[in-house]
């Protein structure tokens, strides 16, 4: 027989060929489907973030000025004259209790007059896209609905933005007490998850015989990891805020007033966020453990090395990489997760820094949902403000676990 | 327990061993002495138990799970599986050699010294790490590089400093597993020489695919093959002076194998 006879090559190739092609065009669509939906989601935060806004003055500024010196300009003594013309005595005495004015510094009392005396309120606000494109409509608009008010450009993040801590007048809340929150959060869910998981990756992993329990127990892990995270903040509530309430308020360790204790604290956030990536962390580790070739083990083992100096001097070593990796998007993870915050109680409005694990905390996420389901299209500005900041840092952080595990892996 | 030496002949000694994985018999009622400071080959066709037999020779096969042996492999007069022998102290004693070179993602130094270092050497290290490069014959190809990494040399270079690691723990025997499978020629021909060098101080155990290679290096060689019916576990069929072995085999399936007629 001859070859023609028994393959139909050329008869077949052209249907090949598009085969293969069709699946490549639906392969790019997917591509292109999560980029298109991944540009608009960043458009639209940009597009809250930056943008026009109308202020309205309780005084406008400029009538405050003393013989045409404006009073970003004015020295102490006259500030504090503006100041006691413009608000009641009562009022005044009240600051004065507070702090004495001579006690005040200039910056506190421009502050002062700002907030008592000039009281300048969002009247309305603009995306950016409408700022660019109707700039004339939105002067014209706003000269006729707000003759009194100003118009200008407002960057919602800015540098003032992240160091300001949360107040409740838009024009000056901050993210700056949330994005602490989320750090002494991340420090506690690391310091209790890492050590935890990975040890538990190494006796799974390395030590533990391959029985029907451990089999059990490995399911059970893996099952953990897919648990919604809500469930993890029901749990966080019944044991850490109030079964261990005592710990978790830090009472037993003789931290502040027992009276306004409670146990929703950082410790009790940070222990349900590092609940809730432990089963990933274990994951991850036994997985980067379990790439290590068995013959760099058979090498150790070779020379006469016990169980634990292979796993200590050789396995350790080699799965750093992938533990660091796993671990490191764990925890970008923990850092957006919200309903289990939600759940055991995090504040929503905390205008102190948190100076300890006791302290009471409010998280970046908790901050956009506050901020999200607010009325005010001017708090909506400042979620898609907090979110760019989110966004930045979870960014960051898994910079940091790529460039951790190019330049681990490297040495081998 | 420590594990005492004697002056037999026979170092390594396998009495009606049978290795199992799982209920799987793998090797068979094998009966192998193997001489003192010689070099010993185990030969045959791929799959029949060759290399399993060698690596219960230092228990590396307990590294899979289900495995187990009937019998008993004595060394120096000692059961190696009894169950007061502890297994580090029979690798520490009974070194090896893998098939794939498989040095520490670690210095060349380090590689040398790490082994030595666990087990408590008191000596001075860099002489320890230049003695055990010199006896692998790599001493002169690495002296000036010897922080770099294990990784970045050759083939056989690689399999040499694993040779030289388990030199530097000064083991009574060194077990190879197709030390040359993955090199070239040349590096293969400093593998052997090295062996017949080694075999002074040393008593080595070889497996080979390459006969070539045992009537070279060995003195003795051991033929295993496939058993043609019943459960397909390897056994040694004939066991015999290499010379003898490779010239009037007295089995006739080691003379096919030999002279290449094997199919």
């Amino acid at each position: 027989m001859t070859r023609n006879g028994e393959f139909k090559f050329s008869e077949n190739l052209p249907t090949r060929h598009r085969t293969g092609g069709i699946w490549r065009g639906i392969f790019l669509a997917a591509t292109l489907t999560g980029i298109v939906f991944l540009s608009i989601l960043l458009l639209k935060i940009v597009n809250d973030s930056f943008g026009y806004i109308v202020v309205e003055y309780g005084i406008h500024p400029d009538a405050l000025a003393v013989d045409g010196v404006p009073i970003g300009e004015l020295p102490k003594e006259d500030l504090l004259l503006v100041l006691q013309e413009n608000v009641t005595p009562g009022r005044f005495r009240t600051l004065e209790r507070e702090l004495p004015m001579e006690q005040r510094s200039l910056e506190d009392i421009l502050a002062i007059i700002n907030r008592e005396v000039v009281e300048p309120k969002v009247a309305q606000t603009w995306t950016l896209s409408d700022s660019l494109l109707h700039k004339q409509e939105i002067e014209v608009y706003a000269a006729e609905n707000y003759p009194e008010g100003e118009l200008y450009f407002k960057a919602w993040i800015s540098w003032d933005f992240i160091t300001s801590p949360q107040s409740s007048d838009p024009l000056y809340a901050g993210i700056r007490t949330a994005i602490l929150g989320s750090l002494w959060l991340m420090g506690v869910a690391i310091l209790f998850a890492l050590p935890m998981g990975l040890g538990a990756a190494i006796y799974l992993e390395e030590f533990a015989s391959k029985n029907w329990l451990n089999g059990l127990i490995r399911t059970n892990i893996n099952n953990l990891a897919g648990v919604p995270s809500i469930i993890y903040g029901i749990l966080g509530l019944a044991v850490f805020v109030r079964a261990l309430e005592p710990l978790t308020s830090g009472a037993v360790f003789g931290y502040g007033d027992p009276s306004t204790l409670n146990g929703r604290t950082i410790l009790s956030g940070g222990l349900t966020l590092g609940l809730l990536i432990l089963p990933i962390i274990i994951i991850n580790s036994q997985e980067a453990l379990r790439a290590v070739p068995s013959s760099l083990r058979e090498a150790s083992y070779g020379v006469g090395a016990t169980k634990w100096q292979t796993v200590w001097s050789h396995v350790l070593p080699s799965a750093i990489p992938g533990i660091m990796t796993g671990s490191i998007l764990a925890f970008s993870r923990a850092f957006g997760e919200t309903a289990p915050l939600v759940v055991i109680g995090a504040s929503t409005y905390i205008v102190y820094d948190p100076t300890s694990v006791f302290s009471k905390f409010t998280a970046l996420p908790i901050q956009i949902y506050q901020w999200t389901s607010r009325p005010q299209d001017e708090f909506r500005n400042l979620a898609a403000a907090a979110i760019i900041v989110l966004l930045l840092l979870l960014l960051t952080m898994n910079a940091v676990a790529i460039f951790v595990r190019n330049r681990y892996s490297r040495r081998y | 327990m420590a594990i005492p030496q004697s002056e037999s002949k026979y170092i390594l000694e396998t009495k009606n061993l049978s290795i199992y994985y799982g209920n799987f018999r793998a090797v068979r009622d094998v009966n192998l002495s193997v001489e003192r400071n010689k070099v010993t080959a185990i030969i045959g066709p791929s799959g029949c138990g060759k290399s399993t037999l060698l690596r219960s020779f230092n228990r590396m096969n307990e590294l899979v799970p289900d495995t187990r042996i009937e019998g008993a492999i004595v060394f120096e007069g000692q059961d190696l599986y009894e169950k007061n022998t502890d297994p580090v102290e029979v690798r520490y004693r009974i070194g090896m050699v893998f098939q794939k070179p498989n040095p520490f993602p670690k210095s060349i130094y380090e590689n040398v010294a790490w082994a030595a270092r666990i087990h408590g050497y008191k000596g001075n290290m860099d002489e320890l790490v230049e003695f055990s490069l010199r006896q692998a014959a790599l001493w002169d190809e690495v002296k000036d590089k010897l922080k770099q990494s294990g990784l970045s040399l050759s083939g056989g270079q690689q399999q040499r400093l694993c040779i030289a690691r388990t030199i530097a723990v000064r083991p009574e025997v060194i077990l190879m597993d197709e030390p040359a499978s993955a090199l070239d020629p040349i590096a293969t021909l400093k593998i052997e020489e090295l062996m017949v060098e080694l075999k002074k101080n040393y008593t080595i155990v070889i497996v080979t695919h390459n006969m070539q290679q045992a009537a070279r290096a060995s003195d003795y060689t051991a033929m295993m093959m496939l058993s043609r019916e019943g459960e397909r576990s390897g056994t040694v069929i004939e066991y015999d002076e290499t010379n003898t072995l490779f010239t009037l085999p007295k089995n006739k399936q080691t003379e096919d194998y030999v002279t290449g007629r094997f199919g």
